[in-house]
């Protein structure tokens, strides 16, 4: 069962909505699909996205994935940590693993997202 | 691989003693250096190891004994093309008057590598049914970067400077659209039909007035020969488009199907797989690329000329102003391409006819021995290889095909190409070339056939091979996490440089 | 066919194995409207007559000759070593280490190889290989775009001309390509025009992402490589050395002169001339373009035991997996050129390597003087390390008769650089540790002959 009080997309991204703010992650399923990661390229503080525009890159030892933007909004911060230990998008996903957090400009598409149980059987149904 | 066989060797860099070596080369009278400016001269020699000549050839000799290559046993790598690599070859393009010679030779004393270069031109269109051929390409994928830029040129040309879409099927090479990408390309993935062949109607649908090109190979990634390309030549070419072939399954068609009647408009060779250079652990290989009529004043220059009293030479800078221009530096990598020739000689038409015919009869032999074993997802004649798949293996004992294939180098085999192409779960691409026997086959499909057994009885055993090889399995995450590319070499370790 | 295993009687069983009668019924599924007819080539040929037909072509090739062509490839003493290794079948015929537990061999040579050549380059990141000197600068070229979002290049006219030429190739027109000019008198002359290089540096909204440049130069000269670099540093562009790696050896590498990038050609480092190849493209970067450099790349892990072992990595950057985003198209590369560019310097040391360059420097300086003599001083005045232009009437003529006397005479400038008019009657000559004072002395004598010959049938004054 994946968290509870996150909100979901079907390219397997996450979403933790702040206030005006949101974190944005990949889920556990997608980390383990993709395997050991070893490289995550995230954009640069003050890029404004388009919802479903991609936001960055995400690499493990032998597949690369495109990382979509859930909502639209203005990049406020990116996970440091993560350039010199990937490993915590595998080992932590929902917390230490996050990787950007945005101004969202259009908070409504929030609405729009998968919950939880609609993520489950996202997954479920491979 | 035996108890007493080969082991990790320490780097060169801890071999080397400070003092060791040197006997080979004169030394230079004093003062040679003194016309150099202090400011252009090297101040910290580089620290490169000091070995003697024994040691030297020890450490390469044991490193060899690591590796798995055709001349040790059975290296069915699909799409690689693994056959034996002839001798003479070797001998040949070590003859002195081919490995001594100066790419910037004058014409008149270049006259042999020139025939040579020549009459490989005029075998390979032959093959390829194509109207002329370039030699120059490197390798394959640079061989596909010429054309599509041959083709990016010929759109500019008829004012069609908005084709700027490549479109290619998801079982395609990475290289296709990736070379499209470098030609300043839009790449389009269409996706397969569901008997694995190109999907006619989605590639009619795509097809446009922004389409510039699609890229093909036939018979495709699957080993199958698509049946359907006949019509997709057509509509590819009623949209204005060009078709490009990707050559490297020629091995199984060899004189039963010239791309270049069929219609296609340009295709690349990879004579390392198909004509039999050797692969030399990554490479050197050649890439010449054949074009039909529209392509033809496009091609890379210099291209080799031969003048009516029967003398060849090089075209010279600028003769061609329509040309695309060099690839690369000077012909190509001449060395490859007097093997690739030799090739074709011992063979002739005849020969190479029976290439692709036991090529392919073996492909096909050895997809019906492992048939009952394992999943055949496209259970068709095949050409020169086929996609088997383990998905059955895995659901029901957790043992993938990556196990299986590690688990095939304890039984001494180098593992098929696995995970390729993309579009088929679990799949092992195999690929035997017409230069393995039966009794190999044999023993190989028993091989397979045996480990799909372990995978049931003792399933550790697989997924914790190979158990024999020099080193198990690597930390790759590790590998690419903290990127270790070179050694530090202690620094001071050397001694001084005398001058 | 010559090298198959299979006896009629093998195929019969395995045709039988499949419920087949011909090998033409596996064939059914090419449309019967695209089947090829028929193949039309000479017959086969048995291996002892293709062996006379093979040493025939080579022989009509002319090898005997005392040689003083390099602009781009050198004739050096390639240690029997060298060979001998690369003929063993263990390296010549694998492929690419993709099963690293059966490949450490193949997979510690290249990581020895990116060592290497980063000692000689002083830049931390080797790539396994590209194709030659000329694909790998514009691999360089084409990464100083990624690394800057820059669409612009400047490459001196000192940079080879096939190089530039396939720079161009390579952009197609979708990128900038300018030449940077040479100075074309007094005592810098042959080398890049620094003032120019700002100029075009300091053209407003027309950002230039790299600069490249050549180390010696291709007239053989040395260029301010650290202006050249501190110019385009100050642009925020990035800097390319063009290297000639033996030359490194005496010479300040590219990380001493503040270099990104260096491309090369690493054909002097053991490798036969053999008419183009195949050779090896050197490609390095500092650390921080790793994740731009094109190529495999090798590095240094353990296995599951904790045993030192090496693999291939960052593979995420390349074709097969990143596809229409990989950073080349590169797949095949010149990895056997690599190898043997490492038994090279394993053999003949870093004490060997200078004495290799330094010796080349002697014997060029006592060509030049040979020259002189003969009738055929320098173009240029500045530095050079072992190869220079040098001036004689009519050099085309020239150099074809020096042909018939036994001597390559080097480059004939007018070819390879056509549009430089300061070039029209030059020869680009060179000398290595091959070079011997015997070969000097007849390219002298022939010289001065084929000279006082043309002095006879042309007199001073005459037009030509």
């Amino acid at each position: 069962m994946v968290p509870t009080d996150l909100r979901y997309t079907k390219d397997h991204e996450w979403v933790r909505a702040d206030g005006a703010e949101a974190t944005i992650g990949i889920t556990a399923y997608a980390a383990g699909q993709l395997g050991d990661i070893v490289f995550v390229e995230l954009p640069d503080v003050g890029r404004v996205l388009e919802q479903s525009a991609p936001f960055g890159v995400v690499e493990s030892v032998k597949a690369v994935s495109d990382l979509f933007a859930p909502v639209a909004g203005e990049v406020v911060q990116a996970n440091a940590a993560l350039g010199q230990s990937p490993e915590l998008v595998n080992g932590d996903p929902y917390d230490a693993g996050w990787m950007i957090r945005v101004r969202l400009s259009e908070p409504g598409q929030l609405d729009d997202l998968l919950d939880a149980d609609a993520y489950d059987a996202l997954i479920a149904a491979g | 691989m035996s108890v007493t066989g080969p082991r990790l060797q320490p780097t060169i860099f801890e071999r080397g003693r400070p003092g060791r070596g040197g006997g080979k080369i004169p030394h230079p009278p004093k003062g040679s250096l003194d016309r150099i400016p202090m400011e252009a001269r090297r101040v910290v020699p580089p620290a490169l190891p000091e070995m003697n000549e024994p040691d030297v050839v020890r450490h390469y000799v044991n490193l060899s004994q690591l590796n798995y290559a055709v001349d040790t046993g059975f290296y069915p790598l699909g799409s690689c093309t693994m056959k034996f690599n002839p001798k003479l070859n070797e001998w040949a393009a070590r003859l002195p008057g081919f490995a001594n010679l100066h790419p910037f030779a004058p014409d008149e004393i270049a006259q042999g590598t020139l025939q040579l270069l020549w009459e490989l031109e005029g075998a390979l269109a032959e093959i390829s049914g194509m109207r002329a051929v370039t030699l120059q390409p490197a390798a394959g994928a640079q061989g596909e970067l010429t054309g599509i830029l041959m083709i990016r040129a010929y759109h500019r040309a008829r004012g069609e400077a908005e084709r700027d879409e490549v479109l290619v099927p998801d079982s395609s090479h990475g290289t296709n659209p990736a070379t499209a990408s470098m030609a300043g390309f839009k790449t389009i993935t269409i996706r397969s039909a569901a008997d694995g062949g190109i999907d006619l109607d989605a590639f009619k649908a795509a097809l446009g007035p922004r389409t510039a090109a699609v890229m093909i190979t036939n018979p495709s990634t699957l080993g199958l020969f698509e049946t359907r390309i006949g019509d997709l030549l057509d509509a590819v070419h009623a949209a204005g488009a060009l078709a490009y072939m990707d050559g490297a399954n020629l091995n199984a068609i060899l004189g039963r199907f010239k791309p270049g009647e069929a219609g296609f408009d340009v295709m690349h060779f990879n004579v390392h797989k198909t004509f039999s250079t050797p692969h030399g652990g990554g490479g050197p290989g050649a890439g010449p690329v054949g074009v039909g009529e529209a392509l033809l004043p496009y091609l890379p220059a210099p291209r080799v000329l031969r003048a009516d009293d029967g003398t060849f030479r090089l075209e010279r800078s600028g003769e061609r102003p329509t040309s695309i221009g060099r690839l690369r530096s000077f012909v190509g990598n001449t060395g490859v391409l007097v093997r690739a020739y030799a090739y074709i000689r011992a063979h002739g038409g005849s020969g190479l006819r029976e290439v692709s015919d036991d090529a392919v009869l073996a492909a096909n032999y050895l997809k019906h021995l492992l048939a009952p074993t394992f999943d055949i997802p496209y259970d068709r004649a095949c050409k020169h290889e086929f996609v088997a798949s383990a998905s059955t293996i895995k659901k029901r004992t957790g043992v993938r095909t990556l196990d299986i294939a590690k688990r095939l180098i304890d039984y001494g085999y180098h593992p098929p190409t696995i995970y390729f192409p993309l579009t088929v779960d679990e799949g092992m691409l195999i690929e035997p070339t017409e230069t393995e026997s039966v009794e190999t086959l044999d023993a190989f499909a028993e091989a397979l056939i045996a480990i799909a057994g372990e995978a049931d009885a003792t399933p550790e055993l697989v997924t914790g091979a190979p158990h024999t090889a020099p080193v198990r399995r690597l930390d790759e995450a590790r590998a690419a996490r903290q990127p270790d590319l070179r050694w530090r070499p202690m620094t001071g370790a050397q001694t001084p440089c005398p001058d | 066919m010559p090298y198959g295993p299979h006896t009629s009687d093998d195929r019969a069983r395995m045709l039988a194995a499949l419920g087949l009668t011909s090998v033409d019924q596996l064939f059914d599924d090419i449309p019967v409207a695209l089947r090829a007819s028929h193949l039309d080539l000479p017959p086969p040929e048995p291996e002892l007559e293709l062996a006379a037909r093979l040493t025939g072509l080579a022989a009509r090739n002319r090898t005997d000759l005392a040689s003083f062509l390099g602009a781009g490839v050198y004739r050096h003493w390639s240690p029997p070593t060298v060979d001998q290794i690369l003929l063993r079948s263990e390296w010549y015929t694998a492929y690419t280490p993709y099963q690293p537990e059966i490949s450490q061999g193949t997979l510690q040579s290249i990581y020895e190889y990116e060592s290497l050549l980063a000692e000689l380059v002083d830049l931390d990141v080797v790539s396994a290989s590209h194709y030659d000197g000329a694909a790998a600068t514009a691999e360089a070229a084409l990464m100083t775009c990624r690394a800057t979002r820059r669409d612009r290049v400047l490459i001196s006219r000192g940079v080879h001309p096939h190089y530039r030429e396939t720079v161009r190739t390579y952009f197609a027109g979708r990128l900038a390509l300018e030449e940077i000019p040479l100075i074309t008198d007094g005592d810098s002359a042959g080398t890049t025009d620094l003032a120019a290089l700002e100029r075009l540096l300091a053209e407003p909204d027309r950002p230039v992402a790299g600069v490249i440049a050549a180390q010696p130069d291709f007239l053989g000269l040395l260029e301010p490589m650290p202006a050249i670099g501190q110019l385009a540093h100050a642009a925020g562009a990035l800097f390319v050395a063009v290297i000639e790696p033996v030359s490194l050896a005496v010479l300040a590498p590219p990380g001493a002169y503040g270099a990104d990038i260096a491309a090369g050609e690493g054909q002097p480092l053991g490798i036969a001339p053999q008419y183009g190849g195949p050779y090896l493209g050197i490609l390095a970067s500092t650390d921080a373009l790793v994740r731009q450099i094109p190529g495999r790349l090798v590095g240094m892990t353990t296995d599951l035991d904790g045993t030192r072992a090496f693999v291939m990595t960052m593979r995420a950057r390349e074709q097969d997996i990143r596809r229409d985003k990989a950073a080349s198209n590169i797949c095949t590369n010149q990895a056997l050129l690599a190898l043997a560019a490492s038994v090279y310097l394993a053999t003949i040391g870093p004490h060997g390597l200078r004495d290799v360059a330094a010796l080349g420097a002697a014997r060029a300086a006592e060509l030049e003087a040979a020259l002189a003599l003969a009738g055929a001083p320098r173009i240029h005045s500045g530095p050079y390390l072992n190869e220079f232009a040098v001036r004689v009437p009519d050099a085309r003529a020239v150099h074809r008769r020096l042909l018939d006397r036994g001597v390559l005479a080097g480059l004939v400038l007018a070819d390879a650089e056509p549009d430089d008019p300061s070039l029209a009657d030059g020869l680009l000559v060179c000398a290595t540790e091959l070079t011997t004072a015997d070969e000097i002395a007849r390219f002298a004598g022939a010289l001065a002959e084929v000279l006082a010959l043309a002095e006879v049938l042309a007199p001073a004054g005459a037009a030509r």
